[in-house]
């Protein structure tokens, strides 16, 4: 039991934290009352960019010159400009054109993934480069880099210890907007623009200043969810439409956490064990019911959708004015 | 002193004649696909005009791609229409993808575990529909049922029910999978053709297309002229004005879904025995999703929903011919029907406000 | 004497809506240290005057100096930065937050969020000028006064020096205003200088130091409180002496129509909003509904009407038709419809629950008809009847039938909706504020509508505000108070003092020694 324990844990935690990523981005967005459909795509955003910014550096870059810093700031930094600018797209839409959230977010969605699979597919041809594939193993080689003493800490190591840096930042991320949201006049602010924008209005907030730094930081976050996907998780290989769903799963999860970062910290861990059950519950010939095991992070989602909304707890409700515009002079 | 004051104001415009507004709308379409043709020459380093040349080819160039489509246009067109009713209720069923593919499951359930006692197609394709718009009904009566007697928020609840349906779908196409291992089920009854949409002069889609053709006009006719039509535009309006005049709005809102889900559904069966007579899960493709944007893009209406339907079917199919004759990534349609998307979406806020800029006569 | 000093000069301000020009080259001073109280009728222009001054609109012509400084205020904080802090008649507070949350919403302070400091200095302020407040309630669970009581903290806690209240008795119990009376004078001493914005003459008189009135838009001109009454200021703020005269003919033959008995009913929260509610109301005449705001008006003609659960107690109904009788308690409007009960409702929130805003006059018509005909399709030939003969005699203006009533100014929606109620051919009307907003001319055009249906034998029940009004127009008064009924009065007989007496005892218990 321990030993599997071993070896599932770290598995899932690392399923887990891109999640942990996109809901972290999400909450903070939801939070200033936009309901961000995009996130899927935007988190494909962030995955594709940073692939182009490493491939780039490394496939002209003669082999054994890689500079280590660069190789993880370069990508790092194109994910997070790619990932902004889909936030910012998203809010000049629907803040400042006042467009319908839902309609926009999944155009997002799908100019987000099409553009993530195109130029995953593409790329190598586009470039002219002479690779048979996107295997960005030299970025992945540092970007997973782990702590030296990791491997000789036995069971503790492998369980807390064997990632690498970017799935610390995700923890400290979700624990740094947990604090924000809760403690800072800046979370207050934040908190009321997303509950009652009129009134946040009164109060000498900048309504729509705030809904684009939300937005566009939150974009920022979930983007760095994608780019672990790629270059830490799959190893910097690239295959089409890999990542798959997550960016809704973490939207899931903004609902399961009942938009609490530090809970999302356990619960997309739990998510991320629950997407890669299958795996590990022995089913013998029966294959099809991994499917189903498959089925949990939304059902779980689902009831606890039910379950909050049924109980009204005021605190437990999503922000007051999710999904909707805000137009100063509507009268 | 310093005036600081702010250099223009938003203001609602007064009622715009329906032509200007379609007139802003084709100006925005024109933009959008100035900028999508000049992506694509950006990537691909051809000129325009035959890059236009080249996507009118991948959509009308043959025969059998102009049927494939009006195949798509129709499918694209159904779902849309499906969701149409509970969006003019303002109910944000964004579970379009898992409602088609409850009614898809159910068909190809139906083809798969009936394909070989049932000999009468009519009565094969008789119970295939009612099994399939019973299913779609279902995915959409539960959200449904939850908005309206506790208010859960439709919109995250319709999502998670897509992927409940996947899901499901994926369990049962390892069950009946052919052969084992494989992953797939392969067509279903290939030699008997039981269950499968029958084929009209020969050509397999013209079924689906008249069959659409009909749903478009009749949805038309029940929003606008039918009482219950009435009632969803009051819904939709205000929850209180239709409790004042007598409607149960509890029961307009599972009614309606239920009547979402359940063309929904019918989509599904049309999918699964009509065009694919297979099951996967991608069957659907993600049109449960661009359905919502081709319904809102045409304002509710069935019969606009012709066009922004065409729209985004001929564009995708054009971007695909455009990416396979470049061996590039077929992906490359989503990228130009986002660029179109974004355009439209922005361009409505032109039609509802316009932008006045400070007088700057009486200062200083 | 010293040289008054202006804490507010409003200079030539000029504010339109569209083709409406809310209002029109206004000239306003504010002296620091007094009580300016902002006269004017519904509509009149007052809040956008003031939302002006708290940076919610920006003006599009004229100049604004504070402290005799020409300042430009073009957001909230603008005005905060010059120390104005307005009291909004729709409370700007975020109800999942405290008190304290509330209060320090907006602010900029150095240093981290210190939720407990702020929660002492605003109990030290509450101190200062009499304020009871909990800094850790949350905003969902207080009344409306406690709810108004943060939304002054704030403004003080922000060291506001100008104070603008928009209507703040409308929705308080008299000892809640004389509270907030104490605690303005207390501010006034304190150095404040105030405006409090009202429609009630008596607030005017008792509280103010000076008087400005607004009247459509315009600057009418401004009277030392010491110098005024009652009449002078309802001259100058209707711009004729008020003689309503209107015309009220005795009710012919009256029968009973509507028996309340016994009706209680709760909120969603569990509160007791109507408590053992018992009247008749009768063919052929109107029955005025009278009470401070949120005494149990909407609750009751909604229970009535099927929309508001009733707890305990019964409604019943005598039909003229068939002279039978019935109890309407626990049908919905649509068994109430079906039990072939003609009641028709003119409801407070036009737009919000008696019309639908994107539909035209047609379409408007049908939410009373649409049932009538048979089979699964409209019939639109009928609304579009209706329609017509509404536009035509009610004198609607609007350029076509099928025009979205959202676009027409506020007098033609309520035609609309009047208009369409009073097709039904109702036995019973119930109208709640039927003339809020309007102008004189529509108002008088609704009130002969009304009175032309008692006279048909239509049991009204007419809701109002305005104790004149309701003292002219109406044959009985029934003043509820806090959920009950403190009193029924002929109106003929009665007094605008008696009722207001009533209005402020709890179930006709005195709150007077």
């Amino acid at each position: 039991m321990l030993n599997f324990l071993v070896t599932f844990i770290p598995r899932a935690i690392m399923q887990g934290i891109p999640l942990l990523y996109g809901s972290t981005g999400e909450i903070l967005t939801e939070k200033s009352g936009n309901l961000n459909l995009g996130i899927p795509g935007i988190m494909y955003m962030g995955a594709i960019s940073s692939v182009i910014g490493a491939f780039y550096y490394e496939t002209f870059t003669p082999k054994g010159m890689m500079n280590p810093v660069l190789a993880v700031l370069i990508p790092l930094v194109c994910c997070l400009i790619g990932s902004f600018l889909t936030g910012l797209l998203y809010c000049f839409l629907t803040v400042s054109l006042r467009a319908n959230q839902n309609v926009t977010g999944l155009a997002i969605t799908t100019f987000g993934v099409g553009f993530g699979n195109f130029f995953g597919g593409s790329l190598i041809k586009l470039s002219n480069a002479e690779v048979p594939a996107i295997v960005l193993g030299g970025t992945s080689g540092y970007i997973k880099t782990t702590l030296p003493f990791a491997n000789k800490l036995g069971w503790f190591g492998q369980v807390f210890l064997s990632y690498g840096f970017l799935a610390y930042l995700a923890i400290v991320i979700a624990i740094v907007a947990s604090y924000i949201l809760k403690r800072t006049r800046t979370g207050l602010h934040l908190r009321a623009v997303g509950e009652s924008p009129a009134t946040a209005d009164a109060a000498g907030i900048n309504v729509v200043k705030y809904k684009y730094v939300a937005t566009c930081v939150g974009s920022m976050i979930a983007g760095l969810g994608g780019l672990y996907y790629v270059l830490d998780y799959s190893n910097g290989i690239w295959s089409h439409n890999a990542f798959g769903d997550r960016g809704w799963l973490a939207i899931a999860l903004v609902i399961f956490t009942i938009w609490r970062p530090s809970v999302s910290i356990l619960a997309s861990i739990l998510f991320g064990g629950l997407y890669i059950l299958y795996l590990y519950i022995p089913t013998g010939t029966e294959m099809a019911i991994k499917e189903i095991y498959k089925m949990f992070p939304y059902i779980i989602t689902l009831l606890v959708l039910i379950i909050v909304s049924l109980r009204k707890k005021r605190e437990d409700q999503p922000p007051m004015s999710l999904g909707l515009p805000y137009f100063r002079e509507e009268r | 002193m310093k005036n600081k004051r702010t250099l223009f104001h938003i203001v609602k415009r007064e009622a715009l004649p329906w032509y200007q507004a379609w007139m802003i709308r084709g100006a925005a379409i024109l933009l959008a696909l100035i900028v999508c043709s000049l992506v694509t020459v950006m990537v691909t380093g051809l000129n325009p005009l035959d890059l236009y040349k080249s996507m009118f080819y991948g959509a009308f160039g043959t025969e059998r791609k102009t049927w494939v489509l009006f195949q798509k246009l129709a499918i694209l067109l159904g779902i849309s229409l499906a969701v149409t009713p509970a969006f003019k209720m303002r109910f944000w069923n964004i579970g379009a993808e898992g409602q088609v593919m409850a009614g898809a499951l159910a068909c190809a359930t139906v083809m798969i575990t009936l394909g070989n006692k049932i000999t009468s197609n009519w009565l094969m394709l008789l119970i295939m529909l009612v099994v399939s718009v019973a299913a779609g009904a279902l995915w959409g009566f539960l959200p449904a049922f939850f908005k309206a007697h506790w208010n859960t928020n439709e919109t995250l609840f319709t999502l998670m029910m897509n992927y409940i349906a996947i899901q499901l779908a994926a369990y049962f196409i390892i069950i009946w999978e052919v052969p084992k291992g494989s992953g797939k089920i392969g067509m279903i009854n290939q030699n008997t053709r039981i269950g499968w949409l029958p084929y009209i002069g020969g050509k397999q889609y013209a079924i689906i297309i008249i069959l659409i053709a009909i749903l478009t006009v009749l949805l038309h006719i029940y929003l606008k002229y039918s009482k219950q039509g009435y009632e969803i535009a009051v819904v939709g309006e205000s929850e209180r004005t239709a409790r004042y005049a007598g409607i149960k709005v509890e029961w307009v809102i599972i009614r309606t879904m239920i009547l979402s889900g359940a063309l929904c559904g019918f989509i599904g069966m049309l999918l699964a025995g009509g065009t694919d007579h297979t099951l996967s899960t991608d069957i659907v493709g993600g049109r449960g999703f661009t359905a919502v944007m081709v319904s809102w893009l045409a304002k509710f209406n069935p019969i606009v929903m012709i066009l922004t339907s065409f729209l985004l079917v001929f564009l995708q199919l054009g971007a695909k011919e455009v990416a396979t004759s470049f061996y590039l990534n077929e992906s490359f349609s989503e990228i130009l029907t986002g660029i179109i998307l974004f355009f439209i979406i922005g361009c409505e806020f032109f039609i509802t406000y316009k932008i006045q800029f400070a007088k700057s006569g009486k200062e200083a | 004497m010293e040289a008054v000093r202006n804490a507010i000069k409003m200079e030539g301000i000029t504010k339109r809506f569209g083709s409406v020009v809310a209002n029109n080259a206004i000239n306003l001073e504010l002296h620091e240290g007094e009580i300016l109280s902002l006269l004017g009728e519904n509509g009149s222009g007052k809040t956008t005057l003031m939302n002006m001054l708290s940076g919610i609109y920006y003006p599009d012509e004229g100049q604004i100096y504070i402290h005799d400084k020409p300042v430009t205020i073009a957001s909230p904080k603008d005005a905060f930065d010059n120390g104005i802090g307005m009291i909004h008649q729709h409370f700007k507070l975020v109800d999942v937050f405290t008190a304290t949350e509330n209060i320090i919403l907006g602010l900029n302070e150095d240093g981290k969020m210190n939720l407990k400091e702020a929660g002492k200095r605003i109990k030290e302020i509450s101190q200062k000028y009499g304020f009871e407040i909990d800094p850790d309630q949350k905003v969902y669970n207080m009344s409306v006064s406690q709810k108004q009581t943060v939304e002054i903290v704030k403004v003080l806690y922000r060291g506001a020096d100008i104070l603008i209240l928009d209507e703040p008795t409308a929705v308080l119990t008299p000892q809640e205003t004389d509270r907030l009376f104490a605690v303005m004078r207390n501010m006034q001493k304190d150095g404040k200088s105030l405006i409090i914005i009202t429609h009630k003459l008596h607030e005017v008189l008792e509280v103010s130091d000076r008087v400005a009135i607004l009247r459509k838009g315009e600057y009418i001109g401004d009277v030392l409180t010491k110098d005024a009454d009652q009449q002078s200021l309802t001259d100058m703020m209707v711009g004729r002496a008020v003689s309503l005269n209107i015309d009220r003919p005795m009710p012919v033959d009256p029968q009973p129509r509507l028996e309340v008995k016994g009706l209680t009913v709760y909120d969603e929260l569990g509160v007791k909003r109507l408590n053992n509610i018992n009247f008749t109301a009768y063919s052929g005449e109107i029955l005025g509904i009278a009470g401070v705001a949120g005494s149990g008006q909407r609750e009751l003609l909604e229970a009535i009407s099927g929309l508001y659960p009733i707890a305990e107690g019964s409604i019943i109904y005598h039909n003229p038709k068939t002279n039978k009788t019935g109890d309407l308690a626990g049908k919905d409007p649509l068994e109430i419809q079906k039990a072939g009960i003609s009641m028709a409702f003119v409801p407070e929130d036009r737009l919000g629950m008696g019309l639908v805003g994107s539909m035209g006059m047609t379409g408007n018509m049908m939410l009373r008809s649409w049932r009538k005909n048979k089979g699964m399709f409209l019939d639109k030939k009928e609304p579009e009847r209706v329609a017509n003969e509404v536009w035509k005699e009610l004198e609607v203006v609007t350029p076509s039938i099928d025009f979205p009533v959202r676009r027409m100014s506020g007098g033609n929606v309520q035609k609309v909706l009047v208009g369409r109620e009073i097709a039904q051919d109702p036995a019973v009307l119930m109208t709640a504020y039927a003339v809020r907003g309007l102008d004189i001319n529509t108002s008088y055009t609704i009130y002969n509508l009304l009175t032309a249906e008692k006279m048909k034998g239509v049991a009204v029940i007419y809701v109002g505000e305005d104790l004149d009004v309701l003292l002219e127009l109406c044959d009985r008064l029934l003043v509820l108070c806090g959920g009950q009924v403190s009193g029924v009065v002929d109106a003929r007989t009665t007094d605008k003092r008696q009722v207001g007496v009533l209005m402020t005892r709890v179930g006709g218990k005195t709150n007077e020694k």
